[in-house]
């Protein structure tokens, strides 16, 4: 079986390296500036090979999403499209849409290199895999400015409980205490990731895993609701709507900290300010250092082209190549996937984030435990929560248990 | 009589055989999309349509969500005020303009200048506008009036009238245009009667001059009601359905969930009841203009 599929797979490979330029479309939402620098790593190593890649971004992750499902099921696939793996492509892959790419996978010997295994994982349906994983993406950090904190004369907080504190000495410097976009996505983000930071991992797990109703409208998501509140009164003031503009908040100094995933990173790397002098970031809030480990993963359509396949499958096993790793996930601000890399340019925070994947403090994505329905009902619940300081903590845990409680 | 039927069905054969393809396409598009929406609004349908039936579930769901009676009271508030504040304004706008007043072509274009544009940009203008930093607030307040305050759009009490001003500004100056066509069809015999027999003029407007002019004014109600119930590009382009969920509207619930949610099922569901809601409206409406024509002639 092995030897067989391991054959198949190399002579897909001579047969790819063989055939002249095919052209292959990808699609992506990534089109911040740090996000677009990493894509074009892929696209030129790809082109590299002898191949065209031919871009198709399309910004926002929500919309884009709904023209690739729409052009998947409307029968007209592109060559291969990134998506946040987890339980989004599910359906896709029972309809046969997706293309299995296990011999790939086994023939590379995915298995023994992505590092952490949940990453494949959540790849793999029935015993086969469906995607490519690219890169590692964690939610719980805390981005701050060290301007902003040095301009209200305070120290710049090492965890939540003195970011909460500050944040009052910030608005009275004018400050805004804390930068937060108005966008569903991160405010439900954000709120997960108060769970994630403030609380043992096992109430992580059966809130969003096990669909525990006791345990999300229990005393210590009570906590974490009034958490939330303490960050809807700091953010106040943060008008902005995409996640880059409140990350850039933090950058110019005129908000003292944000709650963003890794990829703020990246943003950060294009503005040239450095980790530790101009900004700090705290995995886990500071109080609880431990990630979740989402990320991205291209999965490859069924086409009935053979020259297509075949560059699908010199794609798949290009973007987990040791040196494709490294120059995206570099830019990208990301983590790879592979543990036998070195990554020796990571700054700072990279390398904090390398030292919670080697020590194994992890925890899974949102979106691999919850369906597309559901985290769509809660971006509607935080939105709400967050524009209204009228709704109380307590109203939104009644909601957030209906939620959890519906969710399958 | 056997004779005559079939002269009646084959006349204008050809016009109705090339007619043919149209009712075909419209029949299978409009109902057979419609019968199979409703259809699917019954099943458990995520991301792709399947036939796993879950009988009136998805209904009790939608009816039990907030952001969708959020969305209805928003659709009842703007399509009330849109309805009533359109006519008004359109109509008095051509009552005015029709006062053969100079430069009536540049005044008329001014005010239909608007409705050239689509509502994504009207909504990003409306957003500037009543945006406080940069928009109606500051310059009030650069004038020296410090404590003026005009935001709604960041007033979840108050947002969804920011988005009415935004389609009022569109929408005015069609009806206008259209009210105008009217008044100048209204037979000058009729004014100089009114004049002789000395009816005041807003009397001679109200009591003759508009029951006068009701085709204009179904064509008028028909094309404002639409454009009231497909409301979603002003939205996603003013206020993206916030602050939080304050001005959501049903056709934008449809797509969150259709295309966000993956949830087929419950945007059908949701879509099977905006059709329902207007069927409530224009059925009765249909009966009462055609039914009865029937009977009076």
């Amino acid at each position: 079986m092995t030897l067989t599929s391991k054959l198949l797979a190399v002579t897909a490979l001579v047969a790819a390296s063989g055939a002249s330029a095919t052209e292959l479309e990808v699609m992506h939402w990534w089109t911040s500036g740090g996000e677009a620098a990493a894509v074009n790593e892929f696209a030129e190593a790809f082109n590299a090979t002898g191949n065209t890649w031919v871009d198709a971004a399309i910004a926002g992750g929500d919309g884009a999403r709904a023209v690739m499902v729409s052009r998947l099921t409307g029968g007209d696939p592109m060559g291969a499209f990134q998506f946040n793996h987890g339980r989004q492509a599910e359906e896709l892959i029972e309809a046969g849409l997706l293309r299995d790419i296990t011999d790939i996978a086994e023939a590379e010997g995915w298995k023994d290199i992505v590092n952490p295994p949940s990453l494949l994982d959540s790849c793999t349906v029935d015993g086969r895999i469906y995607c490519a994983p690219v890169n590692i993406h964690s939610w719980q950090w805390l981005w701050l400015s060290h301007k902003a904190y040095e301009d209200a004369g305070v120290a710049v907080p090492t965890n939540w409980a003195e970011f909460v504190s500050a944040g009052p000495a910030l608005a009275e410097a004018g400050k805004i205490p804390m930068a937060m976009g108005q966008q569903g996505w991160q405010q439900a983000g954000a709120f997960s990731v108060l769970i994630a930071s403030l609380l043992p991992s096992e109430i992580y797990n059966s809130v969003y895993g096990d669909k525990d109703t006791d345990v999300a409208g229990g005393a210590e998501m009570a906590m974490v609701f009034k958490a939330a509140a303490d960050a809807r009164e700091m953010a106040t003031k943060s008008t902005v709507q995409n996640w880059n503009d409140a990350t850039a908040l933090v950058i110019k100094g005129e908000a003292g900290g944000q709650i963003m995933g890794d990829w703020a990173q990246g943003e950060m790397a294009v503005a040239e300010v450095t980790a530790g002098e101009d900004y700090s970031c705290l995995p886990g809030l500071g109080t609880n250092p431990r990630l979740s480990t989402g990320g991205d993963a291209f999965y490859f359509p069924v086409l009935n082209d053979e020259a297509q396949t075949a560059a699908q499958t010199e794609l798949a096993r290009l973007m987990l190549a040791p040196e494709t790793q490294v120059a995206f996930n570099l830019k990208k601000g990301s983590l790879p996937v592979r543990g036998d890399v070195d990554l020796a340019a990571a700054n700072d925070c990279m390398a904090k984030g390398l030292a919670l994947l080697e020590e194994g403090a992890l925890l899974p994505d949102v979106n691999q435990l919850i369906t597309p329905d559901t985290n769509e009902q809660l971006k509607t619940l935080f939105t709400e929560f967050f524009a209204d300081a009228s709704m109380t903590p307590e109203a939104a845990q009644e909601e957030f248990v209906k939620i959890i409680g519906s969710a399958d | 009589m056997a004779s005559e039927r079939p002269n009646q069905l084959f006349r204008n054969g050809s016009a109705k055989i090339a007619a043919i393809p149209m009712i075909v396409t419209a029949l299978f598009v409009f109902v057979g999309g419609t019968v199979w929406t409703v259809v699917y609004s019954f099943t458990k349908s995520g991301l792709l349509p399947r036939l796993n039936w879950v009988g009136l579930d998805q209904y009790e769901r939608l009816w039990a969500t907030r952001k969708w009676l959020v969305a209805i009271e928003n659709l009842v508030i703007y399509g009330f005020c849109m309805l009533v504040l359109v006519f008004v304004i359109g109509f008095v706008l051509a009552a005015l303009l029709d006062q053969k007043i100079r430069f009536e072509n540049t005044v008329r274009t001014i005010i239909l200048y608007p409705y050239a544009l689509s509502f994504v940009v009207t909504g990003l203008v409306w957003q500037w506008i009543l945006n406080p930093e940069f928009g109606v607030e500051s310059i009030v307040r650069g004038w020296g009036w410090e404590s003026f305050s005009f935001d709604p759009l960041y007033n979840a009490d108050i947002a969804i009238y920011g988005v009415l001003i935004a389609g009022l500004w569109q929408g005015s100056g069609l009806v206008m245009v259209l009210m105008l066509a009217g008044l100048r069809g209204i037979d000058q015999e009729v004014w100089k009667a009114a004049r002789v027999d000395g009816i005041p003029t807003w009397k001679t407007y109200i009591f003759i001059v508009i029951p006068m002019m009701r085709p204009v004014f179904i064509t008028t109600l028909v094309l404002v009601v639409t454009g009231i119930v497909k409301l979603y590009d002003l939205i996603v382009a003013q206020t993206g359905g916030g602050p939080g969920i304050a001005t959501e509207v049903p056709a934008k619930y449809v797509y969150d969930m259709m295309f966000q949610a993956n949830n087929l099922g419950q945007g059908f569901a949701a879509s099977t009841m905006m059709l329902v809601t207007v069927a409530l409206i224009v059925i009765p409406w249909a009966i009462l203009e055609f039914g009865g024509s029937k009977n009076r002639g």
